[in-house]
């Protein structure tokens, strides 16, 4: 079956493995940390992260970006599911080539341009439709605009594997074509939505770029207030921040990954019960 | 009745088609035409500060004024040629090492058994997904002077002071690579997993040493893998604005940098969108390339 590679090539794997981590793990170290420098161990202590409870900044700042958080996942997950739908089902339409160009553009778009033609397309809407104001919606629409490419490209990739049989037996049965989709390809692609929108999450907590640009006065999320922190120098605080970050979002994409594995368990099991 | 069912049968997969397009093209790709046209304007003194290109006047004639100034004055500033230049060599030399790298790893990962790749491929993922802005962070609090790298080789007596990184080229350059990567690594898995291992068995029995096996098989096979690879860490490169401005110094002035500079500090919004129109012709190129390449592997 599979030769493993020699030891040489496995020592690579495992500095580049360490290299990837060691960072990570010395920043939650050194939120524990009881000295207020950051370079020398004083203690366990909890306190920087008590110290974040109490603070006003960041506390909003979290409020902010959880609320952008859920609305961008779910509206990027129906947006991202009917743009795989027709990229799969609909073989030509007007506009394939457009939307397939569309889903994949963001995925290397620079940011920095992303965010400041969106935010010139805010503001001339803004002066012309007196909408949308800057800070929640425009932050909204802006990461749903990103966030949708990689829910369509999850999704896209899962439908294309998707056993029709059933799908068509339904319609044999009387079903109409849409009855027939969510009765029975819908909860076959359920773990694929339900990790795109996880994933979706985790992106737009973590987006500071495109949020700079298109937020107004007033609207901080989390990375920028953590950003202009870090500008002026590393804090104990924003250590503990950046830990409960982390552990946020590895807890997401963990559990999305654990989705998918079981979905395609899943699909192996029926295949092997078809088959007896 | 039969009349709408009979729409709906013809028509009704626009219903599902629309939502999503309309959205892209409104939110996506209108903004660049609208930066495009934005880069003709001239810097006006009102909000939005840039004047309209188009005007009617009072005996409707319709009035075009297109302001190229702004695209000349690119050409005429120094700063905006050598920024691109720089972020192109960073760029460029940050995904050689990525692949140097990232290949040995993923060639490691696919030879791995299918239980210890699915654990090596999330660990390779998790921070594929972490914020570029706290693992950025997390590098800074290795590589400053206090930080664990100089007290570490400090204490062995690898040195005698503290090596200065921060605010340096090799901060800007361990930086790109220790974001990218993950983007490096994940699709040179994708192509070396499928790569056909009887093929080097053939050439093992040929009498091919693997190192010879290396080069004509496994290495063209998988270039597709390379590709995609090296210009999902080469095109975001360019435009990074995090790490040059956290871990660099002021001679690293990347264009990503500049754009910001130019819009937040000037407030030149004209000028801003010519530099983020004229960026985005010089990456149409790498752009096509990986769109080329990774529609191939979708389709393989």
């Amino acid at each position: 079956m599979h030769e493993r590679a020699p030891w040489s090539l496995m020592m690579v794997l495992y500095l580049g493995i360490a290299i990837l981590y060691i960072p990570i793990f010395v920043l939650i170290a050194y939120s524990f940390n009881a000295s207020s420098l950051v370079s020398v161990w004083g203690g366990f202590s909890t306190a920087w992260y008590a110290q974040l409870l109490h603070n006003d900044q960041v506390l909003d700042a979290a409020w902010l970006s959880l609320r952008i958080g859920v609305v961008v996942s779910t509206g990027s997950v129906i947006l991202g599911t009917l743009a795989a739908i027709s990229l799969v089902r609909f073989r030509d339409f007007r506009g394939r080539l457009l939307l397939t160009g569309m889903v994949n553009a963001p995925l290397v778009m620079p940011e920095i341009i992303t965010g400041i033609t969106q935010l010139l397309l805010f503001v001339a809407m803004l002066h012309l439709l007196a909408w949308p104001h800057r800070g929640f919606t425009t932050i909204v629409i802006a990461h749903i605009a990103f966030c949708t490419a990689y829910v369509t490209i999850t999704v896209r990739s899962r439908l294309q594997t998707a056993d029709r049989s059933l799908e068509e037996a339904a319609m044999d049965l009387g079903s109409g074509p849409v009855r027939a989709f969510l009765d029975t390809t819908l909860p076959g692609i359920a773990p694929a939505l339900a990790s795109s929108w996880l994933l979706s999450f985790t992106l737009s907590l973590d987006d500071l770029v495109i949020s700079s640009f298109v937020s107004g006065p007033g609207a901080s999320t989390l990375p920028m207030v953590i950003f202009s922190k870090v500008k002026l120098g590393v804090s104990p605080d924003v250590n503990a921040l950046a830990s409960l970050i982390i552990c946020a979002v590895g807890v997401c994409v963990v559990l999305a990954g654990y989705l998918m594995r079981r979905g395609a368990r899943q699909r192996q099991l029926d295949a092997q019960m078809a088959e007896t | 009745m039969s009349i709408r069912s009979g729409w709906l049968r013809k028509h009704g997969k626009w219903l599902i088609i629309l939502p999503p397009l309309l959205y892209l093209f409104v939110f996506f790709l209108i903004p660049f035409a609208y930066a495009f046209r934005i880069s003709l304007a001239d810097t006006a003194l009102h909000v939005p500060p840039y004047s309209d290109i188009l005007s009617v006047t009072r005996d409707s004639h319709i009035n075009l004024t297109l302001n190229l100034g702004n695209f000349k004055y690119l050409f005429a500033d120094r700063v905006y040629g050598l920024a691109y230049l720089y972020s192109l060599k960073t760029a460029f030399f940050s995904t050689l090492i990525c692949l140097a790298i990232g290949y040995p790893m993923a060639y490691a990962i696919a030879r791995s058994s299918k239980s210890a790749q699915s654990i090596l491929l999330l660990i390779i993922i998790l921070p594929f997904w972490t914020s570029f802005l706290l693992r950025v962070y997390a590098l800074e609090g290795i590589i400053r002077e206090t930080g664990l790298l100089n007290s570490s080789l400090l204490w062995l007596g690898l040195i005698h002071e503290p090596l200065q990184i921060m605010r340096t080229t090799t901060a800007v350059y361990l930086g790109i690579i220790y974001s990218y990567l993950p983007f490096m690594v994940l699709p040179l898995f994708a192509t070396l997993e499928k790569l056909d291992r009887s093929l080097l068995e053939a050439a093992a029995d040929l009498g091919s040493p693997p190192w010879r096996a290396f080069i004509d098989i496994t290495l063209p096979l998988s270039m597709p893998g390379v590709i995609a690879g090296s210009m999902l860490v080469f095109i975001p490169a360019i435009g990074e604005f995090v790490i040059p401005t956290l871990l660099g110094g002021p001679d690293n002035l990347m264009i990503g940098r500049v754009l910001w500079d130019e819009f937040f500090g000037n407030r030149d919004w004209p000028v801003a969108s010519a530099v983020a129109i004229a960026f985005l012709v010089l990456l149409v190129g790498p752009i096509a390339v990986y769109q080329h390449y990774s529609t191939k592997q979708i389709e393989a």
